[in-house]
């Protein structure tokens, strides 16, 4: 009962503590008041009733729910599976659970506080809490996409950027899987989501939406009240920072923290179901359809091209990892198959809807290798046991993909280029310039997730402790955390 | 009467059951068991780990049969399970003091 009251705790300690910065952040901005949020602006501004309310495009609504609903289905049962699967059969429920749960409480934070903390205009890091428990967000209210007069419902983009987030908090459980304390994953995946999550999600993807850059002078101020790393021009399309990183940046703290499982080395850890390994892969390929293309927001041909090198670029991660492997270590996997197949879904990620379908490929291609090293060379310089290597393939591939995104977005290389919503044309590019932009990016993940992670395990290990009992871990969590058996032979 | 027990290859299941009934053994039991012998286990990869599998899977099968039937039994378990490399398994053979079936009360050999 102790670690309920313990949690209790934390979940009020953040609550309470939430409202002090977003006082701040309404202080900050009072000015520019009047400029518009990327979402409800439209509807909710009769002062500038000249222009008539804009309708949500149906098509463009039901292509953002029905991503939602898949990114849903990749965390719940795909990711739940490709991990389950990795862990030996005693551990198997308690991998499935720690998904499963993740999953619905950051689903429940994100409507109470999350979504407003992200997607409202505040500072450059946090939104601020106007929007508490989804409030003004109703059948009227719109959000803006990435063509100037085409808005979608908000509500569709509140489900679709709530599954994000808690499909990333599910990812970090992999690395320290089979031997955390279950209380003690929930209250740091609420510490984590509210000071890493929400401030990453804002630095990246909160702009003023494409309406309100009417001329230069009007884009210079709508430019000035988006998120820190969109202001300097750090490109990710669907999450390679935001979501890959950031999770495997918590990830490797965490199993730093928490330590190496008992018995490593000495006893055998093999994965106890690849079938299940391979299910829940090919889940992850098939929602990583709505992750990818629905973050283009509109059921559009850049949409399509998501989807597109979404397909390409995994198929060619699955094949370069396994034919690495096959040269490397004389037989190819299905283990390396489903691994390179996740891999190259990651390293795809920022750059989507960015890249043509050759820098997909050579983007696919190169993540299979890059992480298959990931996962041995870089594992072991690490020294750090990540039990389902989730910064081996979500931290090598995401910053793979975030890097390469600023090369092949280059129109040269196929890409489409950064769009200019002032010129109303695809501006000139530089790519040198742009590398360094997204280096920005992957370093500011790095750095604010690393610091969060080690602060949050600190005081999740001080207040309730990171991992269970050496005899409860040797008998396998599913019994000993739950209560339960996955299998009965 | 004797107990016949014998560790064979998983996949030579089926010729060995075709060759006991064929020589009329009644009925035979059978496991899926694990163990070690002068065959070597093998080496799984996953990703970065390497762990070597010193159990390997087997069957063991049990027949209790008449004294007179052993030499005919052992042939044929030797025939049908052989294919002349290491890890074929083995046979042990015991001297069976006594046999019951349960519906009749039978015993000795008209219980088998």
């Amino acid at each position: 009962m102790k670690h309920v009251f313990a949690l209790l705790a934390l979940v009020g300690a953040v609550a309470f503590g939430a409202p002090a910065w977003a006082e701040e952040t309404v202080a900050a901005p009072a000015a520019t008041a009047t400029a518009a949020a990327p979402a409800a602006a439209a509807a909710a501004a009769p002062a500038e009733a000249a222009a008539p309310a804009l309708v949500p495009n149906k098509g463009d609504n039901a292509w953002v729910m029905m991503s939602a609903a898949l990114v849903i289905l990749m965390s719940i049962p795909g990711l739940a599976l490709f991990y389950g699967g990795l862990v030996r059969s005693k551990n198997m429920l308690s991998v499935l659970m720690q998904v499963f749960t993740v999953f619905s409480l950051i689903s429940v934070l994100w409507v109470v506080y999350g979504y407003s903390a992200a997607f409202t205009e505040g500072n450059q890091f946090f939104g601020v809490l106007d929007k508490l428990f989804l409030k003004g967000v109703t059948v009227e209210s719109v959000g803006a996409t990435f063509s100037k007069g085409v808005v979608i419902s908000e509500l569709a983009f509140v489900i679709f950027q709530g599954a994000f987030a808690a499909i990333t908090c599910g990812l970090i459980v992999g690395a320290f899987a089979e031997r955390a304390r279950f209380a003690a994953i929930l209250v740091f995946m609420v510490i984590w989501f509210t000071l890493s999550y929400i401030p990453m999600a804002h630095m990246v993807w909160f702009w003023a939406g494409p309406d309100a850059y009417i001329d230069a002078a009007a884009g210079e101020a709508a430019g000035k009240t988006a998120g820190f790393l969109f202001q300097k021009g750090a490109l990710d399309f669907a999450g390679g920072t935001v979501v890959h990183i950031n999770a495997a940046i918590a990830g490797l703290v965490g199993a730093y923290m928490i330590g190496k499982r008992t018995g490593l080395g000495n006893v055998a850890m093999a994965p106890h179901s690849l079938t299940f390994t391979m299910i829940g892969a090919s889940l992850l390929w098939f929602g990583w359809f709505g992750f990818n293309a629905g973050s283009a927001l509109e059921a559009s041909g850049g949409a399509a091209l998501a989807m597109v090198n979404t397909w390409v670029a995994t198929a060619c991660a699955a094949l370069s990892w396994m034919f690495a492997e096959w040269m490397i270590k004389g037989k190819p996997s299905m283990l390396g198959a489903a691994s390179g197949a996740v891999a190259g879904l990651v390293a795809i990620t920022p750059a989507a809807g960015f890249v043509g379908v050759m820098g997909a490929i050579v983007i696919g291609l190169l993540a299979g290798i890059v992480c298959l090293w990931g996962v041995n060379g870089l594992k072991k310089l690490l020294g750090a046991d990540d039990s389902l290597d989730v910064f081996g393939i979500h931290g090598v591939g995401g910053i793979l993909g975030a890097i390469l995104t600023g090369v092949f977005v280059d129109p040269a290389l196929g890409g489409t280029g950064v769009y200019d919503y002032v010129a109303n044309k695809v501006g000139d590019f530089d790519m040198a310039t742009q590398v360094i932009a997204q280096l920005w990016g992957v370093g500011t993940v790095i750095v604010w997730s690393g610091v969060v992670s080690i602060v949050a395990f600190k005081l999740v290990d001080i207040v309730i402790g990171l991992r269970v009992a050496e005899d409860e871990e040797r008998e396998g969590l599913d019994v000993t955390s739950h209560g339960e058996t996955a299998y009965h032979h | 009467m004797k107990f016949v027990t014998a560790i064979i290859k998983p996949f030579k299941l089926d010729e060995v059951r075709e060759a006991l009934s064929a020589i009329g053994v009644q009925g035979v039991t059978v496991t899926e068991v694990k163990g070690f012998g002068r065959q070597k286990g093998h080496t799984e990869l996953y990703r970065g780990a390497e762990y070597v599998v010193d159990f390997l899977p087997k069957v063991k099968i049990e027949a209790a049969i008449r004294s007179d039937q052993i030499e005919q039994v052992i042939e044929a378990i030797e025939k049908s399970a052989s294919t002349g490399k290491i890890g074929d398994g083995k046979i042990f053979v015991f001297d069976l003091e006594q046999v019951v079936r349960i519906r009749t009360g039978e015993t000795g050999t008209d219980a088998l």
